[in-house]
């Protein structure tokens, strides 16, 4: 108990004193993923739009597909991105392993499933308020998705920030591509599992209150954006 | 651009190989406005998409007096339940302006000139979906008219409406006939049907029953379904 205590003050003032190296991971951690969220709304915003209003053959299996990647196990998705990237894998002459781009793309693999299953849902059922009346207007193909996908960004956003969370609290993967290099590829989740293995509850407990505080911040977020959607009539 | 005179030879709406419509023969030219009356299920919806062109026809052929792209394109439509899109009023009228390439400031001055129009000048950042229904109807009407279509198809477009919404809707159709719109509208109200017809169509069954002048159709019916119909008896 004592060990605890101690180890939540020193966090505590690790945290308001904006200790140097809490700033750097915490820092990097933001940079990982939010990099790797833009990324994954870029292609997964436009799949979902086009899955929802294209009729094709293997639509059902696509959005089947979808639903089961997003129960994929990152610690898998980091295996499969590490045998890629690997020295002696197809594309090791990137040297990319145990940077933060390989991070960047195992969360980009872990997110994008969840975005475009979150993100065609809502658009699809505003695809059925809207179908009559874009028909008739005769858009194009592009201004519908653009029109869809406009109309739905509160949708959208509650879909990215899901997707942020995912990825920020994520360590599995980002552990086996990225190796938890310290000023390289540390991050606040493997941080946390390593000063925890090594016994240093403070750092690790201050990373905590960081990645607490983000996760809190995020659901309130998600939280305001669902009211507002309803209360705005939209 | 011509779209008028319009036919329409043997067109039919099918599912699974029932007939709910058709086959109709029709000719339609460029002005005044077409009514099109007729008992529950008698088909005037499908036949109002089918004429537009967003239901697929199962047999015969729709002609314009131009090729059916360019047609489409001065085409609007008003649904029976009006399609808000969740943006505020103003941005609503602005749509189908975009969509045809209009810069934004332009948009913008014919949106507020349409809203003032029918009267939803003071609501131009409300969002549409909050709308009344009346005022929702008024909206759908200025934005279907405000791309100034050369036909204006309406279904039951004051279905929901109390006396007052449906004289001030009748009013901007009457001032959009005059202007060369050509309307053409299914209702259920026969005083509506009186006010605006220059041309009756009575569907029946999926089938034009009776056609003609409106001054005919109403004074001198010749059918008995269609005399049935005009007195608010049932019609078989
Ligand atoms: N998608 C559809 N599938 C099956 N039947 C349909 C479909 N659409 C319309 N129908 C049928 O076609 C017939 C004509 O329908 P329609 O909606 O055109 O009638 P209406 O004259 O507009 O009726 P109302 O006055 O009630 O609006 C009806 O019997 C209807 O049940
Ligand atoms: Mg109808």
């Amino acid at each position: 108990m004592v060990d605890l205590w101690s180890g939540l003050a020193q966090a505590f003032w690790l945290v308001v004193t904006l200790d140097a190296e809490l700033v750097e991971i915490a820092l990097r951690s933001l940079r990982v993923t939010l990099s790797a969220l833009a990324v994954a709304c870029v292609i997964a915003l436009p799949l979902a739009a086009f899955v929802a209003v294209k009729r094709f053959r293997a639509r059902r299996f696509v959005i089947a597909i979808l639903n089961a990647l997003m129960g994929l196990p990152p610690v898998v998705v980091g295996l499969v991105v590490y045998v890629f990237l690997s020295r002696s894998g197809p594309l090791g002459v990137m040297g990319l392993l145990f940077t933060p781009t390989a991070m960047i793309i195992a969360q980009t693999i872990i997110i994008v499933p969840l975005i475009a299953s979150i993100a065609h849902q809502s658009i699809r059922d505003l695809w059925q308020e809207y179908h009559d009346l874009l028909i008739s207007m005769n858009v194009t193909q592009g201004q519908k998705i653009r029109t869809l996908l406009w109309d739905c960004r509160r949708a959208l956003l509650t879909a990215a920030l899901a997707g942020f969370g995912r990825a920020i609290g994520e360590v599995g993967a980002i552990m086996i591509v990225g190796g938890n290099i310290d000023h390289a590829t540390r991050v606040l989740t493997t941080a946390i599992a390593l000063e925890t293995g090594k016994g240093e509850f403070a750092l690790a407990l201050a990373l905590g209150f960081v990645l607490i505080g983000l996760a809190v911040a995020v659901n309130l977020a998600i939280h305001w954006l669902g009211r507002t959607e309803r209360e705005g009539g939209w | 651009m011509q779209l008028f005179p319009m036919t329409a030879k043997g067109i039919e709406s099918r599912r699974r190989g029932q007939v709910l419509v058709g086959p109709i023969d029709l000719t339609l030219d460029g002005t005044g406005a077409c009514v099109v009356v007729g008992p529950n299920g008698a088909g005037k919806t499908t036949l109002l998409r089918l004429l537009h062109g967003t239901a697929r026809l199962s047999a015969g052929q729709i002609n314009w007096a131009c090729p059916t792209d360019e047609a489409r394109h001065h085409q609007g439509f008003v649904f029976q339940r009006p399609v808000m899109l969740r943006r505020t009023v103003l941005q609503n009228l602005i749509y189908p302006l975009r969509l045809r390439g209009v810069p934004l400031a332009q948009a913008r001055d014919r949106a507020r000139d349409w809203a003032a129009r029918v009267g939803l000048a003071d609501m131009l950042d409300r969002a549409a979906p909050v709308l009344s229904g009346g005022e929702q109807q008024k909206l759908a009407l200025a934005r279907a008219l405000i791309s100034e279509p050369k036909v204006l198809f309406l279904d039951e477009p004051c279905a929901a409406l109390d006396g007052r919404a449906t004289r001030e809707i009748e009013e901007i159709l009457t001032h959009a006939k005059s202007t060369g719109t050509r309307l053409i509208l299914s209702t259920h109200d026969m005083g509506q049907a009186r006010r605006l017809a220059d041309q009756v169509l009575f569907l029946l069954g999926g089938r034009i029953h009776e056609s003609g002048p409106a001054e005919t159709f109403f004074n001198r019916p010749e059918t008995p379904q269609a005399r049935a119909f005009l007195r608010g008896d049932i019609v078989e």
